[in-house]
């Protein structure tokens, strides 16, 4: 493709696109596509390690063992999660490194859902069961992009994020057969995770500056409504089943488009905490950056060892 | 008697690992690096599981109807018996790091034995957990080197460690009564073969790490009664309160 201008390459490129071709990093893309990508892979990342910290607020305290194995054992997926998107997102010739300062310096965002706090233990159901259960809708939505390592690892995380959503859903559907104090745990937890977890699929398309092009690239390959309906329809009737109220009045199914209507979501409050004014906004960084500026003397201790190693002979 | 003496037995090395999981559980989120996080919730895991294999057998042989939960959340800081160095704070990586090397390396040579248990259930559950251990092992033994020949400041951190935790290692040893008729009848392994493959093993790696053992160093004991640090009392407060504030409750 030496000869080609890069109006003619991107022609080509959108031609690819249109076939439904998987685009494989060594492969030409638009510099406008590789960098699209690499905000909402590393935002991705990076929302799966900030993930960690309101369930990790739960591993000291889960009420039965059983549930500290399990929380322990979603918590460390999480972290792996992040981790395979961030070998994905280097895939664009950006470096691990780089992503993650670009992180901790405030530049890259990440899903603003754990900015809110987990108060209860009934909030680990909540995040299970509909934090994840909207992420799956949302990831395996993205296991179809036009991206070859992010449509990969997302059918592998969406494998796992299966267990975190029926973990979840059984934590509340087990508080909601207990004892009276225990049913007003879970519904309270509803209550505050409910309107986040509608937030998560974003404005309304009209609202959103990347749509138009990321649906055209097939990035992006639903709107963000449509997957915000599909996560309401499949998710009230689960609430039903084990006696949850969706804390909105004026949801109500419609028999015509056998979809579940929905009232006004609050976007100023969404765009408040993107703005930094969610309640733990700062404990997420503060805690992040931490981990960071604690662990650099052992970061800085295992590279010269490597580098002593390797300068003895030795595979470190 | 005997299932007495196997029961206190039990719960020796069940609350061991499960104290020692809750610290490397409170990590989880913090690590210094991503794959190191993951790495310490995958021992507060397998910590975790051995706690709960040992402590239901502990309910099954104490026979008045405990189960793991019970016993993990319903006992209070006297009724523990995990080693006093489980309980120690984690402090920097360093800390944390070499806590898990002393006593991993004393369940490494313990499990090892112990699966030659006169005690079948025991053996059983000794054999699982030794090949975790030995995972557990080589990972802390390469930490260790690592930090303690990395970087000066490393050094120093490891050597500040130490410093702060040998004196609670001689408490992994302490054996009583209980614990020598258990050895007479070949329920348990033999205390003193056990710090011996302690001893040598940790000289080992240190030599390699270049560090010293640390000479007349005054030994605090008082696991084995039930005497623990000011640390364990708030590891508790935190681990049970949500069962304690609804009695009763299935979760």
């Amino acid at each position: 493709m030496k000869n080609l201008t890069e109006q003619e390459r991107e022609k080509k490129f959108q031609e690819r696109i249109d076939r439904g071709e998987i685009i494989e990093p060594k492969d030409w893309m638009p510099e406008r596509y590789r960098s699209q990508l690499i905000r909402m892979m590393s935002q991705h990342a990076h929302s799966e390690i900030v993930g960690m910290l309101p369930e990790g607020n739960w591993i000291t305290r889960a009420p039965s063992l059983k549930r500290k194995a399990v929380l322990l054992a979603k918590v460390q997926d999480e972290g792996g999660h992040g981790l395979y998107i961030y070998s994905g997102t280097e895939t664009l010739n950006i470096s691990r490194e780089e992503l993650v300062g670009e992180f901790l310096s405030g530049k890259a965002k990440y899903s603003s859902i754990f900015n809110y706090p987990t108060l209860t233990w009934a909030d680990i159901g909540a995040i299970g069961w509909l934090v994840d259960g909207a992420a799956i809708v949302n990831q395996t939505a993205l296991a179809k992009c036009s991206y070859g390592p992010y449509a990969r690892a997302m059918v592998r995380i969406c494998k796992e994020e299966n267990f975190h959503h029926k973990q979840g859903y059984e934590i509340l559907a087990t508080l909601m057969k207990g004892t009276e104090g225990q049913k007003a745990m879970a519904q309270d937890a509803v209550n505050r995770w409910w309107w986040p977890s509608l937030m998560m699929f974003g404005p309304s398309d009209k609202d959103s500056p990347n749509s138009a092009e990321l649906m055209r690239w097939k990035v992006k390959r639903f709107s963000n409504d449509d997957l915000r309906q599909r996560f309401i329809d499949r998710t009230v009737p689960q609430a039903d089943n084990i006696g949850i109220k969706i804390p909105d009045p004026m949801l109500k199914f419609n028999e015509t488009t056998s979809h579940y209507e929905y009232g006004p979501i609050n976007w100023e409050e969404f765009y408040n905490v993107i703005k930094g004014n969610g309640i733990c906004n700062r404990e997420r960084m503060k805690a992040r950056r931490a981990a960071h500026t604690d662990g650099r003397w052992v970061r800085e201790a295992a590279e010269a060892y490597a580098k002593k190693q390797t300068a003895k002979g030795i595979e470190a | 008697m005997k299932n007495d003496a196997l029961f206190e037995y039990c719960l020796r090395l069940g609350d061991t690992s499960l104290i020692l999981s809750q610290r490397l559980g409170e990590w989880c989120g913090h690590g210094p690096i991503l794959e190191e996080d993951i790495a310490l919730t995958n021992i507060s895991l397998d910590l975790l599981g051995q706690a709960r294999s040992f402590l239901t057998y502990a309910g099954e042989t104490e026979g008045k109807g405990r189960n793991e939960d019970d016993l993990a959340f319903f006992r209070d800081e006297r009724e523990f018996r995990n080693f006093l160095l489980a309980e120690q704070p984690n402090g920097d990586f360093g800390v944390t790091l070499l806590r898990q090397f002393l006593i991993c390396t004393q369940q490494y040579f313990l499990y090892q034995e112990l699966s030659n248990s006169k005690d079948s259930s025991l053996s059983a559950l000794a054999a699982r957990s030794f090949k975790e251990t030995t995972y557990h092992l080589r990972h802390c033994s390469g930490w260790v080197q690592r930090l303690a020949t990395g970087t000066e400041e490393s050094r120093q951190r490891m050597l500040d460690a130490l410093d702060s935790l040998w004196r609670y290692t001689g408490d992994m040893f302490d054996t009583d009564e209980l614990e020598k008729g258990l050895i007479k009848s070949g329920i348990a392994p033999d205390t003193d073969l056990i710090r011996k493959k302690w001893d040598t093993r940790v000289r080992e790696v240190f030599s390699e790490a270049s560090l010293s053992i640390p000479e007349n160093v005054f030994q605090i004991t008082g696991s084995r009664q039930g005497r623990h640090t000011e640390h364990l009392g708030h590891l508790l407060a935190e681990m049970q309160v949500v069962p304690r504030s609804y009695p009763g409750a299935v979760w």
